[in-house]
Formats: C-alpha cells, structure tokens, sequence
C-alpha cells in the first residue's frame, strides 16, 4: 500500500491544494476524523474549521466553512465552498463571516434553526482555535 | 456622384470606427483568455460534484424518501426557463442564439400545454424576451455592476430557483446559456437543473460509507450542485461572450478596412477625373485662342 494519499481541495472557483499528503484531518460535520491512506471509502459533510494536511513541506492548514469530504484509499477530496490557507483568514473576513451566520441564525426557522446554531457554535470555535475575536453581537 | 469632400469625410469617420472595434477586439481577446481561465479553474469542483451526485443519486433513486429536488415533484406541469445572456451587445449572435433556443423551448413547452415561467440574468436577454414572452418574464438578475462573476452571484441566483421550488412555482427548470468550445464556436445548451437529472445507467462506484446518511448529505449537496452548474454555466458563458464578441469585432474591422479601401479607390478616381476634367478646359481653352 502506499504510504501517501492524494490530497485535493477545491472551491467553485479553484483549485487550492493538490498534493500527496500522509494523512489529513477533516472536520466532519459528526466529528474530526483524519483520513490516511488505505481508508474506506467515505463520504461526509463539512462543518467550519480547519484541515490539517500532512505534506513533504509539512503541515498545510486551511480554513473551510462547509462543503463535503470524499475520502477513498487513495485520495481525499475536499470540495468547500470557501476555503483560504489558515494563516490567511484575517479577523475582517472572519468578522463578515460571523456576521453571516449570525444573521443565518436569526433568520432560520423550525428545522433549520438546529443546524443554523451549530453552524454558528462551529464558527465560533473555529475562531477561538485561531485566536481571532468575534465582534459582539 | 458625393463630392471629394463627402467622400474624405466617409474614410475618416470609416476609419475611427474601424479603431474602435479593433480596439474591442482586443479587449475581448484579453477578457476572453481571463474567462477561459476561470472556466478552467471551475472545472475539477464541478465534476467532482457531478461524480459524487451521481453515485449518490443512483443508490438512492429508487427511493421514497429521496429529497423533491432529485425525484422531481411529480409532474411537469409549470416549466422554469433561466435564460443567461450577456449584459452588452456588440458581440455576434451570442445573445440571440441563446434566446432563440430559449423561446424554442417555451414555444414547445406551451404547445403541450404546460405552463412556462421565465427568469432572465443579463439585460439583452430580457429586452429580447420581453417582445413576444412579456408575461412569462417573473425575475430577472441584473449582473451589470458585477466585474467578474463569483460563485456568490451563482449562489445567489441558486436560492432565488430553489426557493421558488420549495414554494411550489415550477416543477422543472432549465438554464440556457452558451457552451465555450472555441473562439468562433459557441453552442446555445440547455440544460436541465431541477429536478437534478440522473444518467440512466450510472456506473457502480465504489461503495461509500455515509456520514450522516446517504438522504441527509444528499440534502446537502443538491442544492450545492444547482449552484454549482448556475455558476459553471456562467463561467461558460461569460467565456462565450467575449468570444463571440471578439470574432464579431474582428469581422467588422475587416469589413471596416475593406470598405476604407473601396472609398479611397473612389476617393483616387474623382480626384483623377477633376484633374482630367480642368486639364482638358484648359487645353481646350488655349486651342480655341
């Protein structure tokens, strides 16, 4: 078997990262898991937070607030509807990102207003892991 | 016969013209390389997504519990045309092929009987529409402030058809638009989004496991996929145009130079025949002293 994966992530736009990894760590929507070669085959949804992939070059860490996982033996692709480098999320864009969800939130009604709040629970602890501040409400 | 005078004027204003679609062209030509290249860029998403839409949509076809969005509501009674044109003119047949397919389509749809809505993105599109089909027009998304499109403008337009479906406003809906294939070929497609159309025989693909179930992530990702293919469409679209535009523009600055060619052909004849002209009154002159 070998030893690494190909790891794929990519937005609408472009593609972010595509390299071999030795393992990566996904936020999946039911919990952290970290894909490494030889996995099942896998599906699942994302929820805001960070990937962490094990290249060559070291650590790779991106931001994602959403989209899906699928995970095979071979490869992991990431498909997220945003996505940045980690170092790159700056608190403004973190802050117009809060306040989309908040107003998300406080828009959702019956069904939706479960998984609006975890979207929202899910933001704020992202940006708590990277030391950035949400503004108050 | 114009006088000299006319005829230098013509060339004149023949040629400021001929700079100004030169001038397009180019423009187009560089507009042109960036929209391939986001086109481009938006590829692996898109078929990535295709692929795991598929994979699901086949295992859970069959289904009572799959969502609306994949299995349709039932009927097809009241038929949702998104017709994507481009903001501006001046670029070939590109708008009116679109339409023309489009109004191809309502013309069909409405002879069966069936009830025909229209939501129009892109302001030559609507004009051309709004003659014959003024009724059916029920939005419209005005993208003239945007530079570049991004997956939110798509994202938007997406919402606006899912939560008319979600309201019961159509059961099917199609997008129209331009397919890029190259500078001088661009194919007016239509494409069905809603309900999300299923290959026949979707290959086996190796069995995923779920988290959470199949139903749950598929509601997740469909609405995903109808923004996704609103936004590749106009990534596909905006590659056209400009295209289309820049083949159109360098039409007319052929056109423009050989009709600066013909003028001054003329232009060098009258002048010639004035000079003959005076010559022989001036010979004659002499002669009869």
């Amino acid at each position: 078997m070998a030893d690494t994966l190909q790891f794929d992530l990519v937005s609408p736009e472009k593609m972010l990262a595509s390299v071999p990894a030795t393992e990566v760590q996904i936020p999946g929507a039911e919990g952290d898991f970290t894909a490494m070669p030889g996995h099942v085959p896998f599906i699942s949804t994302l929820r805001p937070g960070i990937v962490i992939a094990a290249t060559e070059k070291g650590e790779m860490r991106y931001v994602v607030t959403g989209g899906f996982a699928e995970v095979t033996g071979e490869r992991v692709s990431l498909l997220a509807e945003r996505s940045l480098l980690a170092e790159e999320l700056k608190q403004d864009a973190f802050d117009a990102l809060v306040t989309e969800a908040r107003s998300a939130r406080d828009a959702a009604t019956g069904p939706e207003q479960d998984s609006a709040n975890k979207h929202f629970a899910d933001l704020m602890e992202l940006g708590r892991q990277l030391g950035l501040q949400a503004s108050a409400a | 016969m114009p006088s000299l005078k006319d005829l230098k004027n013509r060339i004149e204003s023949v040629k400021s013209t001929r700079k100004i679609t030169k001038a397009m062209q180019m423009v187009a030509a560089a507009k042109l390389r960036r929209a391939q290249e986001a086109a481009e860029n938006a590829r692996p998403y898109a078929k990535r997504m295709e692929a795991v839409v598929n994979g699901l949509a086949a295992s859970v076809k069959g289904s009572d519990t799959a969502p609306k969005l994949l299995s349709g509501t039932g009927k097809e009674e009241v038929h949702l045309l998104v017709v994507m044109t481009a903001e501006r003119g001046l670029c070939g047949g590109f708008n009116s092929s679109i339409v023309k397919l489009a109004r191809q389509h309502a013309a069909t749809q409405k002879s069966k009987g069936k009830t025909v809505k229209i939501i129009t993105v892109g302001k030559k599109g609507r004009e051309q529409l709004r003659r014959d089909l003024n009724d059916h027009l029920i939005a419209h998304v005005d993208l003239s402030d945007v530079r570049r499109v991004g997956y939110e403008n798509a994202r938007a337009i997406a919402q606006d058809v899912l939560k008319r479906f979600e309201a019961e406003e159509f059961d099917v809906a199609t997008i129209f638009f331009n397919r890029f294939q190259s500078v001088i070929a661009q194919i007016p497609t239509a494409q069905q989004i809603v309900p999300a159309p299923v290959p026949e025989e979707a290959e086996a693909t190796t069995l995923y496991e779920y988290e959470p179930s199949e139903e749950a992530i598929l509601e997740d990702l469909l609405p995903r996929s109808v923004a996704t293919q609103i936004f590749a469409a106009l990534l596909e679209n905006g590659a056209s145009e400009q295209g289309a535009r820049m083949s159109a523009m360098d039409n007319a600055t052929r056109n423009a130079g050989d009709m600066i060619d013909r003028l001054t052909i003329e232009y060098n004849r009258s002048r010639q025949a004035a000079i003959t002209k005076e010559l022989i009154e001036i010979i004659s002159g002499a002669e009869a002293l």
